[in-house]
């Protein structure tokens, strides 16, 4: 693999995790547990959409193949998706969605660190931005994650399970393949063992401090980065899709 | 079904350094740091504000409405406490 190429298949992967955790935290935008809450899960998934958008016009631009954020977004198939399962997760309840954002977020933000110090300048243009949104997101989902893990008999309970539940998604976010490590090397982008310590450190300290126990590192799901994913994905993509799939190029 | 409501919290920006806090509205949050956070998201999307104070509505010590006669009218007859029956001299500016 180019350097180049890797360069495309990086932008779009952290596109796609943005885009698909956005349509996930928008699902479930009447289901909050306050209007204020709404208003502040609506703004963080555009947050990501914002994200999204930006990496997909840039590995557009480098493809060279005159494709736009949309072609990314709406034509692409399951297989092509390149996001961490962890993001494709379905909603459940709203402990559920915070464990998944607080696992994905811990990763996240060092991820974007390391990117705006990459010597891509394209790239860590767009980090530069997504990493004050995310550091806020993050802030604002780690006292959630304490406020329901250190709450009542019945928030911790229901926490501690969607704690368990999310863990066996977190081993992929640190699995290394090609792309990653050309963008290591190549570009001195991220360290994905750095990131692990980084990520177990804060996850470390808001579980203690939201009273819950850590999982073990036991069996590990993944898959996604390389196109593998859970069924779910299909049903994200087919409502996100549907307009453009059946009036293609349609617009507002 | 929501059985119990959080608390109400009165929210104050301010928009840019030199001036002062302004009231902008309110939101419910269970705890401070979560009514700083709904204040945030709900009335600076627009950099409407580079400081916020939140404070719980219950806190807030207001005047009885029923008392606004005692409480205000007696000023409405003193005009004099107006700057308004000084001559400005000629020549001063920016006054």
């Amino acid at each position: 693999m180019k350097k180049d190429e890797a360069l495309i298949a990086y932008a779009t992967r952290l596109g796609d995790n943005a885009l698909v955790l956005a349509q996930r935290m928008i699902e479930a935008v009447t289901l909050y547990p306050e209007l204020e809450e709404e208003l502040a899960n609506a703004n963080f998934s555009l947050d990501y959409i914002g994200q999204a958008r930006l990496f997909y016009s840039y590995a557009g631009n480098l493809e060279g193949e005159d494709r736009d954020e949309d072609d990314f977004a709406y034509l692409r198939e399951g297989h092509e998706y390149r996001n961490v399962l962890l993001v494709e997760q379905p909603n459940g309840h709203f402990g559920d969605m915070m464990a998944r954002q607080l696992l994905f977020e811990s990763f996240y933000l060092p991820q974007l660190e390391g990117i705006e110090q990459c010597n891509d300048p394209g790239l860590a243009e767009i980090a530069a931005r997504a990493v004050k949104e995310i550091r806020y997101h993050l802030r604002h989902v780690s006292q959630w994650v304490v406020r329901l893990g250190d709450g009542t008999d019945e928030s911790h309970a229901r926490m501690q399970q969607s704690i368990d539940d999310h863990w066996q998604f977190t081993g992929e976010l640190f699995a290394a393949d090609e792309i990653d490590e050309l963008i290591a090397k190549a570009f001195n982008g991220p360290n994905l063992d750095s990131i692990r310590d980084q990520w177990h450190s804060n996850v470390a300290t808001v579980l203690m401090e939201a009273t819950l126990e850590k999982p073990d590192d036991t069996w590990m799901a993944s898959g996604g980065k390389q196109g593998r994913h859970s069924e779910h994905l299909g049903f994200l993509l087919a409502e996100m899709q549907y307009l453009q799939r059946s009036h293609p190029g349609a617009s507002w | 079904m929501i059985t119990k409501e959080w608390p109400l919290y009165e929210v104050f920006i301010r928009s840019k350094a030199g001036l002062s806090h302004r009231h902008a509205g309110s939101i419910h949050a269970a705890d401070d740091q979560m009514a700083l956070d709904h204040a945030r998201d709900t009335y600076t999307r627009r950099s409407e504000g580079i400081s916020l104070w939140v404070v719980r509505s219950s806190e807030i010590v207001a005047s009885d409405p029923a008392e606004s006669a005692a409480f205000f009218e007696p000023a409405k007859d003193k005009i004099y406490r107006h700057p308004t029956f000084y001559e400005i001299p000629d020549g001063v500016e920016n006054l």
